[in-house]
Parts: C-alpha cells; sequence; structure tokens
C-alpha cells in the first residue's frame, strides 16, 4: 500500500447540510469535521439514506453546504465564484458515477477524453492522452468503439479513464461497482487501485459493497448525517 | 465540445432525422404555402402585366381592376391625347363573351380587344403565328391557358374555329401570357373586331392605355389626366397593385393561406420541440456529467445552439430546396405559369425556422440549464 503522505487534500469544517421537504426541513449531514488525504483511498460507508452522496457531493465542489467550509487543496472552494468553481473541478477533480454517463454517440477513446476536450485540448490529442489510460486499463483495442458496445465492467474502465484522464488531484467516486457483478467489480476496483492511488492524489469511494473493503487504506462511517468511525480498517460491528 | 455537441445530436439518428423532418417540412409548408399565395393574387395583375407597353390605365372613375370596369364613352380617347406629356394614347376593350367550341362544348372567355394600328394590349411574345395575323378578318389570338382548357392535348389550336357570341372567329396565333386569376380563356383581337363580337351599347370603351413623352413622370401624367378628364388614370404598377389588392380584400385567399403557414409553424414548434425536448431528457444524464466534470453553462448554450444551428440550417435548406423543386416539378402546369419564389419568402420562411429553434432550443435548454450537477450521483 501507498504510504500516506500526510498531507490534507480536503479540509472539511464543520458541514451541515439541511434539504426542505415540503414544509419541513430536513438536517441530512450535523456538521461533520473531517479531512482526506492525499495518497490513500478513503471509503466512505454507511447506511443508506447516512448522507453519503451528500458529503462526497459538497466535498467536490458539486453541492452547496448549508454551513460549513471546504477546503481542496487549499482552496475554500465555496467562495470562488460560479465560473471559477466550475473550471476549479475541470482541472482539479475526476468523477466516477455508478451509471457510467458515457456520451453514447461518441466513441471510447473520446469519452474517455472529454475532460480534455472540455478544457480546450484539441480531439486527436486529446484521444491519444485518453488511449494511453486506456492500454493502461486493458482496454485500448476497444477505444473505437462505442460504448454501448462494452460491457458493464469495461464501461467502468473507460469512465475511469475519464476521470483519471487529465490527472486530476481529487477523484471522487459513488458507487463505481453497484452495477457491476461481484468479480467485474472486484477487477475494476483492483485497477482502479492501480491507476488512481498517487502520492499526491486523493481518491474517495462511496460504496455498500463490503467485497472490497479490503482495498480501502481508511475508511470512514456515516450514520444520521454523523461521521461514527474513521479508521484503517472496517468496525467490528459492521 | 461543439464536436461532442454535434455528434451527441446526429448519433441519435431518430431524433436527429425527426428534428431536421420538422423544421424541413415546416419550411416547406410556409415557403410553398407562401409562394403560391404571393403568386396567385399577383394573377390579379396579370390584365396589366399582358399590356406591357401601357404606362398609364386610363378609366371610369368607378372602374377597379382590369375586370371590376365601367365603360367610358368613345370620346375618352380624344381628352386623354388632348393632355401635356401624353405621348400616345389607344383604345383597349375588355369584355365577357361565351364561346362554343367545335366539340359544342359552351366556355365563358375574356374578349381582349386591342388597338387595330399598334396592336398594343397584345402580351410582348407569341408562342405561335405572328401579332400580324390580327389583320386577316375574324382572327383571335388565343392565350397559351385557353389552348389546355378549350383543347385536348395534342389539338392544334391554330386554324380552329369558334362561334363568339354566335359570330365566327378563327384562331390564328397563340400569345405567351400570364394566367388570368381565374384561368380564364382568353382571346385576343383587334379593337373594331371586338365591337362586332361584344353586343354592345353606347359606351364600350373600358380602358384608354396611355404612354409618357420622353422625360415625363408617368405619376405626374397620370394626375394632368385625372384633373383635366375627370378620368381615373393610374399608372401601370399603381393599377397593378389595385388588382392584387382586389383579390386580397375579396376572396378567402388570404385567410386560407395564412392558416396554412400559422399550421405549418405550429407544427413545426411541435415536431421539433418534441423531439429536441425528448432528446434532451435522453441526454440529461450526460449533460449532467458534464456539468459536474467541469462544462460551464454558457458552455451547455454553445452546445445546445450548436445542434439547433445544424438541424436548422440543413432542415431549412431541404425545405428550401422541396418547394424549388415542387415548383419545378410543377412549372409545366399552365395554372402554375410563370411561378417564381420572391427572396423574401425564404427569408419569412427563415425567420419562422430561427424562431422555432430558439423558442424549442430554450424550453429544451431550461431543463439541462436548471439541472444540478449533483443529480449525477443520484
Ligand atoms: N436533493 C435532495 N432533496 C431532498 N432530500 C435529499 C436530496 N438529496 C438527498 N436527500 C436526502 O438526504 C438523505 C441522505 O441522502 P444521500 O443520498 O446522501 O444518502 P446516501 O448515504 O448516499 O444513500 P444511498 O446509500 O442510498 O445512496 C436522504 O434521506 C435523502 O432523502
Ligand atoms: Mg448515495
Amino acid at each position: 500500500m501507498v504510504k500516506p503522505t500526510g498531507e490534507a487534500a480536503i479540509h472539511a469544517r464543520g458541514i451541515t447540510r439541511d434539504f426542505q421537504a415540503g414544509q419541513s426541513t430536513i438536517r441530512v449531514l450535523h456538521g461533520i469535521d473531517t479531512e482526506i488525504r492525499a495518497g490513500e483511498m478513503t471509503f466512505v460507508v454507511g447506511e443508506s439514506g447516512s448522507g453519503k452522496t451528500t458529503l462526497i457531493s459538497i466535498m467536490c465542489g458539486i453541492l452547496w453546504p448549508t454551513d460549513g467550509e471546504v477546503k481542496v487543496f487549499g482552496n475554500d472552494i465555496y467562495s470562488l465564484s460560479d465560473s471559477d468553481l466550475v473550471n476549479f473541478r475541470l482541472q482539479n477533480i475526476g468523477f466516477i458515477f455508478q451509471q457510467y454517463n458515457l456520451i453514447p454517440s461518441i466513441d471510447v477513446a473520446a469519452n474517455a477524453a472529454v475532460p480534455l476536450i472540455a478544457q480546450g485540448m484539441p480531439i486527436d490529442k486529446a484521444r491519444a492522452r485518453a488511449k494511453v489510460l486506456l492500454d493502461k486499463l486493458n482496454i485500448g483495442d476497444q477505444a473505437d468503439k462505442l460504448p454501448n458496445q462494452l460491457s458493464g465492467g469495461q464501461q467502468q474502465r473507460v469512465a475511469i479513464a475519464r476521470a483519471l484522464v487529465h490527472e486530476p488531484r481529487l477523484v471522487v467516486c459513488d458507487e463505481p461497482t453497484a452495477a457491476l457483478d461481484a468479480s467485474s467489480g472486484r477487477r475494476v476496483m483492483d485497477l482502479l487501485r492501480e491507476v488512481a492511488v498517487a502520492p499526491d492524489r486523493a481518491c474517495i469511494i462511496v460504496t455498500h459493497d463490503n467485497r472490497i473493503f479490503d482495498l480501502a487504506d481508511r475508511i470512514l462511517v456515516l450514520e444520521d448525517g454523523r461521521v461514527t468511525h474513521d479508521g484503517t480498517d472496517m468496525p467490528h460491528d459492521h | 465540445m461543439l464536436w461532442i455537441a454535434i455528434r451527441m445530436l446526429t448519433g441519435d439518428a431518430q431524433k436527429f432525422y425527426g428534428l431536421l423532418f420538422g423544421i424541413a417540412f415546416s419550411t416547406l409548408l410556409i415557403t410553398q404555402q407562401l409562394t403560391i399565395f404571393v403568386n396567385l393574387i399577383e394573377r390579379g395583375a396579370s390584365g396589366v402585366f399582358n399590356a406591357p407597353e401601357a404606362e398609364i390605365w386610363v378609366m371610369d372613375p368607378v372602374s377597379r381592376t382590369t375586370d371590376v370596369k365601367y365603360e367610358m364613352p368613345s370620346t375618352a380617347l380624344d381628352e386623354v391625347r388632348s393632355v401635356r406629356g401624353v405621348e400616345w394614347a389607344v383604345p383597349h376593350l375588355r369584355a365577357a363573351a361565351s364561346v362554343r367550341t367545335s366539340t359544342g362544348d359552351l366556355e365563358g372567355v375574356a374578349i381582349i380587344g386591342v388597338d387595330d394600328a399598334t396592336l398594343i394590349g397584345l402580351p410582348r411574345n407569341m408562342l405561335e403565328g405572328d401579332k400580324n395575323v390580327l389583320s386577316r378578318p375574324d382572327s383571335v389570338i388565343i392565350d397559351d391557358v385557353g389552348v389546355t382548357n378549350m383543347f385536348a392535348d395534342g389539338t392544334d389550336p391554330i386554324g380552329q374555329r369558334l362561334e363568339l357570341n354566335d359570330q365566327r372567329a378563327v384562331i390564328r396565333g397563340v400569345a405567351d401570357s400570364i394566367p388570368a386569376f381565374t384561368s380564364q380563356v382568353v382571346l385576343y383581337t383587334k379593337y373594331t373586331n371586338a365591337l362586332n363580337y361584344v353586343p354592345g351599347s353606347r359606351n364600350r370603351l373600358s380602358f384608354v392605355l396611355a404612354g409618357v413623352s420622353e422625360g415625363q413622370d408617368a405619376a405626374t401624367v397620370a394626375a394632368r389626366i385625372e384633373e383635366q378628364t375627370g378620368l381615373k388614370a393610374e399608372t401601370r404598377d399603381e393599377f397593378a397593385q389595385a388588382g392584387i389588392d382586389f383579390i386580397i380584400q375579396n376572396t378567402g385567399i388570404p385567410t386560407n393561406f395564412g392558416i396554412t403557414v400559422a399550421l405549418g409553424f405550429i407544427v413545426g414548434v411541435a415536431i421539433v420541440g418534441l423531439t429536441f425536448s425528448l432528446f434532451i431528457r435522453d441526454n440529461i444524464k450526460q449533460f449532467g456529467a458534464l456539468k459536474a466534470i467541469g462544462v460551464t453553462n454558457s458552455k451547455i448554450v454553445r452546445m445546445v445552439g450548436a445542434q439547433a444551428l445544424l438541424v436548422g440550417s440543413v432542415g431549412y435548406a431541404l425545405g428550401v430546396l422541396g418547394t424549388a423543386g415542387f415548383m419545378y416539378a410543377f412549372s409545366a402546369v399552365p395554372q402554375f405559369k410563370g411561378f417564381y419564389i420572391p427572396w423574401q419568402i425564404p427569408l419569412v420562411s427563415l425567420v419562422a425556422v430561427v424562431l422555432i429553434l430558439a423558442l424549442t432550443g430554450w424550453l429544451a435548454l431550461r431543463s439541462v440549464l436548471n439541472t444540478e450537477p449533483a443529480s449525477v450521483f443520484r
């Protein structure tokens, strides 16, 4: 395992988030204080509805907290202007979604190259860069196919390539294996560990999948919007 | 990103062609219907266009168009000739008559009596025969629509005998003329001859056609004629417009075509709006992912704008080409003779297309812009 550098990639202080549900307001996160360190793969686990997705959405700059402060690599992201925040994500964050969300009508290499294209890189150059990564993920031979010609596991590997192609310093994944069977889920996670973890990169993974807990450097357990465990292993009562 | 936007759109063949069809269909309907409308109402001025030499039309003050007129005494001709600035003036007779063909059919025709000496009042060109055939007794020249209306395919009209208000007439030429609004058969003959064909009372002179002297302005001379003779005098353009206005005011044509054009627009909005919204809805996850990854709303607007531009320009081109193809295909039909697409009409349908896309694109865009990037994790 990569030794944690100890450098804080994300500083979260007093994160609170309320949602409006009809007349009433529901507090989903109750003042969470935590740090995510670079060089580590941090798992966020907890029961459905405990606030995992809400927490990582706030930590990666796509959901405003009701209260609290998030610093990503020293940047107080919610004090940025809207367009600066969008640009910050484009430069620094890679996303992996449960449903892959690949664009069906462009080929695999172009899909993996989307962040570079969005940054303004010419298509050919961006595709070439993406192909290098697809090779690493053992799907280089699929580069010219359309996403729906690939298996679920292969599509999720394309999504991993897309999340890493622009060498972001933070990678966030929400249930990356939920749509995959056990063995392809495992293979995808092994690969993700191999390519995503780097000394200067933090990696947060939300998961239910206890078969992959052994891949975590650190596990945060959320219960009803509070962190109830923070350690290198799962607590015994889980 | 625009490349991605275009591929997103063209990659979904069903919706892409749906959108193209919607735009092309609207364009076709609007362009084609407006074209037919404009050409049809211009037929209200065909009588004026078919007498190209006349710069001024002089008539009884109650006359309104070439067909809605009240006859003047023959002395009107000399009065017009005496007005300063009038270079020449000739008599012009227009009357309805019925003709019995050799097969026994009865057909309503328009008789036009042109000046005996100058033949002013005839269309510029002949399709068959020479204008001078009118100097032979009982000669008439028929217009080309009349040939198709009166004779079976392949029958040579030249030499055909007609019974015109129970008098003998022989067709000796075919004029290349713009059909009347009603596509009625038109027979041209000499003025004096026409007086014989049309049973008459005292006043038989329908119009006096006049030309102005070198350096004179037609409108000024017309005003002078009115002042001096008490008759009504209109320039060629004014009188043509009067014929068009008459059709607009007295037929249901503008309403009918207006309804069709509005339908074309509404159908366009409906098809394009639905398809566009479906397309956006199908891709909302992808757009959400792009927003999370770091594509700004203004870039998303440009992406959807590029999609609209592609659909709009290709669909519009297809629609206009379709109209041109339609016009070409029907150009041989006499009723469509001389139909053209005025340049303003493609411009009008372009505006309609832009409106359709702006409206539907904006509706579809709203859902993308309102999508929270955080929704991609749900
Ligand atoms: N946009 C929203 N509007 C209202 N309530 C929301 C919204 N998003 C989340 N919630 C509520 O917040 C709570 C936590 O949701 P969250 O998605 O963070 O849970 P989770 O731990 O990710 O659950 P799961 O494991 O099922 O994905 C839930 O009760 C949910 O209903
Ligand atoms: Mg969740």
